[in-house]
């Protein structure tokens, strides 16, 4: 937005991504968030002399999930190596990480694109890494929290695919979406499992060589995602307009100003002498490791928009809302199971699931009832048997009770009155007081036919069948 | 009673604490005793416990009324790069001077369940990085034999201490030779293992892909004994083997009838003793009279082995050594901000052979030197290894001198880091090669100190080199004589 049309940007992400593991990635440490600080700490995860990571098997297996889903090529043998660098929050002053070698390599991610087909954002590679700690700034003195130092890391790396801010911001829902698809990561942004670091180059349209990038780091919401992009393009843009040429430089998003800040070259210009980890043997997958993955892998949002758009017909909006979450599509198609039909069950969830689901602080699963109780209500709406308005309180109570279909609606007297008897006989009372009405009506007034509609419900306390309702007058007032 | 009661080895005492004929109390006293007597002139401990080891050795005691493990009652010394929990470990660096580790290394954990009593932590180079313990920050340790001499190192302490009968075994770590050399220096038996076959868990980093725990003993038998207690696999160290682990003492038979023995021709080298190529030859002739068939190989590479080693073990240590930075444990200097920290505790805490060491790692690794020095060194190391897995087509063990001189004198080579690491000359290719080898005395030179014999051998071929040094040890024309100093 903020480039002219005779300048392009050129954006690749690096998202560092916390796996979701009962241990830490070297140790036997809680990785859990949320502790008092250096509470999930060991002498290993706190670099006391003398000791040595082991892996956890857990990440291997996870990390392949992710290669496989993003195309990449999972390496049979990868290699550690020793990030080296001196922070306080850095136990061993070194970070093992992956380099030369990593387990996944190249691959894409399919991105909907701004005409809604699906673009392909190539990836450079994926390899695991440990996290760090973190440092705890207070006026009298800086503290370190080890609570995080081992927790498993994934970086993924792309090409320089992207565009715009905004497609960057696509790209970083859609690995999101597919790592909390994969049940590989929470994807929790606030709490620092899912965080970007954004290399943006501008060049004249048409231009193939790339122009000086700048390292944008720590961006931790979309939000700031995309500002801080349109920030850095809006900037090197105007400095090349200006006819002056962009220093290669690296930012630090400051999330609480909500302004990047050119980091002193002193600060990121680091020799990280990597060399291969003694301490750990070549990782090797198990033989057949790969392949179970593979076949236990489950489906990501790209897989899932195109067979909703192919089995279900809805439209791209109904596919998006649907597909963001994966338990949320997982209910829809949990509903169709039970017997309802896609279009009321795609309706339903948009509106009634997601409304109950935004208003509770539980995960979906627990916030509403088992599918199976909603599609029974959906059923006696089928059958007309209670009202969408009546489906729609019997759920809300559903939510809040946990009691089932069949006696919620009972116990609001939701059941709705199909007898045709009953109801001529409301339409009957309702006809004969409201005789100069019927007589405008029968003068060619059609309009009032509504309003003959809203009496008897009124009579009926809402509970007749509206349809029946409908037949009834039409002949009662038949000239 | 036997008032000389730490003179035994562990076989000797291991028999005598069955029968009964002491209790391990007597026996942990005795060496205490011993370490009260000899330490001021000797320094080979850093840390004595002495009321711990009293309280082990009850308990050892109680134990060795119904069925003790292995150990159990022996007074066993640690070397101070290992950790014990609760008890003081320094590396003998300033910047770990008061450092208590919360845990145990695997191999201190395995000793105190084999009943084993820890009567301290011995000197060392600082962070195992030097060949005659001069490089410690607490005071060097001094030769038994003569106290003007140093006793090698990095493991200086541990050998100065089984030489001197302060405690019946110690546990070494040997990256370049630092359990062999002193052995040598020192007439004790050493033994290196194959990389792999002992934890290194809690064994302070020096070079990780080259460091390896090992005893230092008074005879062959007694390092066989320690093996078995040591080896084996551990959860901790990924890098450590699962082979099972064989009955080293039960191989001692003497028997090597048609045993290859190679002799590489390119160890015999200029700047060697006299004396130690008469004593080393003279060991290969008993060899030969048992049955053996001694012939010459060839390893043509070793004489790249100590720069290699030099750009490896600096480069791993470079890494190894950033963690002393102040923040969490060990030495933390005033200052003011945050490099001003790292600076001065670095500066304050590491004395300068540590410092050449992880400036030169530190250079070896740096964009633009990688592959000329550290990516080189790599491959230097593989055509080494190639050089010994050729070798082994042909014989069974290799022969060769520990070291090229017998003990030198402190301050000797103090001045001249390059001649103090030639003293490795015949050891650090062994380690590149992840090989075991074992030093032990053959002979004395003409001012009565020690002359020390390596057997390498091929991978987890520790059965087969003790076995050769059982051998040589009881074919040995004249038995081990006593430090004279002390
Ligand atoms: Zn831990």
């Amino acid at each position: 937005m903020a480039a002219s049309s005779a300048y392009e940007a050129v954006i690749g992400l690096e998202v560092h991504t916390q796996l979701l593991t009962r241990s830490k990635i070297f140790c036997g440490c809680a990785n859990a968030f949320g502790a008092p600080p250096n509470h999930h700490v060991c002498p290993v995860c706190m670099g006391m002399p003398g000791v040595l990571p082991v892996f956890n098997r857990r990440v291997l297996e996870l990390t392949i999930r992710v290669g496989l889903t993003a195309h990449s090529q999972i390496a049979e043998r990868s290699v550690f190596a020793r990030k080296n660098y001196f922070y306080p929050d850095l136990p061993k002053g070194y970070q093992i990480s992956q380099y030369e070698r990593p387990l996944c390599v190249g691959g894409y991610i399919e991105v909907p694109g701004a005409d809604g087909a699906p673009r392909k954002i190539r990836l450079t590679r994926i390899h695991i890494e440990e996290d760090a700690g973190k440092n705890i700034h207070r006026p009298e003195a800086s503290l370190v929290d080890f609570n995080r130092s081992g927790a498993p890391l994934l970086e993924i790396v792309s090409e320089p695919d992207l565009h715009s801010a905004e497609e960057a911001a696509a790209y970083l829902r859609e690995l999101r979406a597919m790592l909390r698809y994969l049940e590989v990561s929470d994807g929790n942004m606030e709490e620092g499992s899912f965080r970007c670091d954004a290399n943006v180059s501008v060049r004249p349209r048409g231009a193939s060589e790339l122009g000086a990038k700048t390292e944008i780091k720590n961006l931790n919401s979309f939000k700031f995602v995309e500002k801080a992009i349109n920030h850095e393009i809006a900037r090197q843009t105007a400095v090349l307009q200006a006819g002056g040429k962009v220093e290669q430089q690296t930012h630090l998003w400051d999330a609480e100003r909500e302004e990047t800040r050119p980091m002193r070259s002193k600060e990121y210009a680091h020799d990280y002498r990597y060399f291969p980890e003694p301490d750990l043997p070549e990782l090797q997958a198990p033989p057949g490791l790969v392949e179970a993955i593979r076949a236990q892998t489950p489906e990501v949002p790209s897989a899932r928009r195109a067979r909703y758009a192919r089995d279900f017909g809805l439209s791209a909006y109904a596919i998006e809302v649907l597909t963001q979450e994966r338990e949320v599509g997982d209910y829809f198609e949990a509903l169709i199971k039970a017997g309802v039909h896609h279009k009321a069950a795609a309706n339903w969830t948009m509106s009634e699931v997601l409304r109950a689901a935004n208003a509770s602080d539980q995960p979906l699963i627990r916030a509403i009832p088992a599918a199976a109780q909603t599609a029974t209500l959906l059923k006696l709406v089928e059958q007309n048997r209670i009202s969408l308005n009546g489906a729609k309180t019997a759920f809300a109570a559903m939510c809040k009770s946990g009691q089932d279909a069949a006696a919620t609606v009972s116990a609001l007297g939701l059941a709705q009155v199909s007898d045709e008897a009953a109801i001529a006989e409301a339409c009957d009372l309702v006809l004969s007081t409201e005789t100069d009405k019927v007589a405008e009506y029968r003068a060619g007034h059609e309009k009032l036919f509504g309003f003959f509609v809203g009496r008897v419900m009124k009579t009926t306390q809402g509970k007749a069948n509206p349809k029946v309702v409908n037949e009834v007058l039409k002949r009662k007032l038949a000239p | 009673m036997n008032n000389e009661l730490f003179r035994l080895t562990i076989s000797q005492a291991q028999a005598a604490l069955r029968r009964r004929e002491f209790s391990a109390v007597e026996l942990t006293r005795a060496c205490l005793e011993r370490i009260s007597a000899v330490e001021p002139k000797l320094n080979a401990f850093l840390t004595v416990a002495e009321s711990e080891a009293l309280i082990q050795a009850a308990a050892a005691d109680r134990r060795l009324a119904n069925g003790a493990p292995a150990l159990c009652g022996i007074p066993i010394g640690i070397k101070d790069i290992f950790a014990t929990r609760g008890m003081r470990t320094t590396c003998a660096s300033r910047i770990l001077e008061n450092f208590v580790p919360p845990f145990d290394a695997t191999v201190v954990a395995r000793l105190r369940e084999a009943g084993a009593v820890f009567p301290g932590k011995l000197n060392m180079d600082e962070f195992a990085m030097g060949s005659s313990t001069e490089n410690s920050a607490f005071g060097p340790t001094r030769n038994p034999y003569d106290l003007a001499r140093v006793p090698g190192g990095s493991s200086g302490g541990s050998a100065a201490a089984v030489a001197a009968d302060e405690c019946l075994a110690a546990l070494g770590t040997d990256t370049g030779g630092s359990i062999r050399q002193p052995a040598a220096l020192c007439g004790v038996v050493g033994i290196k293992p194959t990389y792999s076959r002992v934890s290194r868990y809690g064994v302070v980093a020096f070079a990780s892909s080259l460091d390896q725990v090992g005893p230092l003993t008074k005879t062959v038998r007694d390092s066989a004994i320690m093996m078995r207690a040591l080896a084996g696999v551990d959860p901790r160290d990924s890098t450590c083997s699962a082979r099972p682990v064989p009955d080293y003492e039960a191989a001692l038979n003497g028997e090597i009838k048609n045993l290859r023995i190679g002799v590489p021709k390119e160890f015999f080298v200029e700047g060697m003793q006299p004396v130690v190529d008469s004593a080393v030859r003279a060991a290969l002739k008993r060899l030969e009279a048992d049955g053996a068939a001694v012939g010459e190989i060839s390893l043509p590479h070793s004489q790249y082995a100590v720069a290699t080693y030099y750009l490896i073990a600096t480069a791993e240590a470079s890494a190894n050594l950033a963690r002393y930075d102040g923040v969490r444990y060990g030495l933390r200097a005033e200052a003011d901000d945050l490099s001003e920290l790292y600076g001065r505790t670095r500066a304050q805490g590491f004395g300068p052979e540590v410092k050449r060491r992880i400036m030169l790692g530190t250079f070896a690794l740096s964009s633009g030197y990688y592959d000329a020095y550290y990516l080189k060194a790599q491959r230097v190391r593989t055509l080494i290894r190639r050089d010994f897995e050729a070798a082994f087509g042909a014989c069974d063990v290799i022969v060769t001198p520990t070291s090229p001189t017998t003990a030198f004198r402190l301050g000797e080579k103090t001045q001249d880091p390059l001649q103090m690491y030639l003293s490795d000359i015949f050891t650090i290719s062994v380690n590149l090669a992840g090989l075991p080898a074992l030093s032990m005395p053959c002979g004395y030179d003409g001012n009565g100190l020690p002359i020390g014999l390596q057997i390498i051998g091929p991978a987890f071929g520790e059965g087969v080199i003790l076995r050769v040094a059982d051998a040589l040890e009881r074919s040995a024309p004249v038995p081990r004589r006593r430090p004279a100093a002390v």
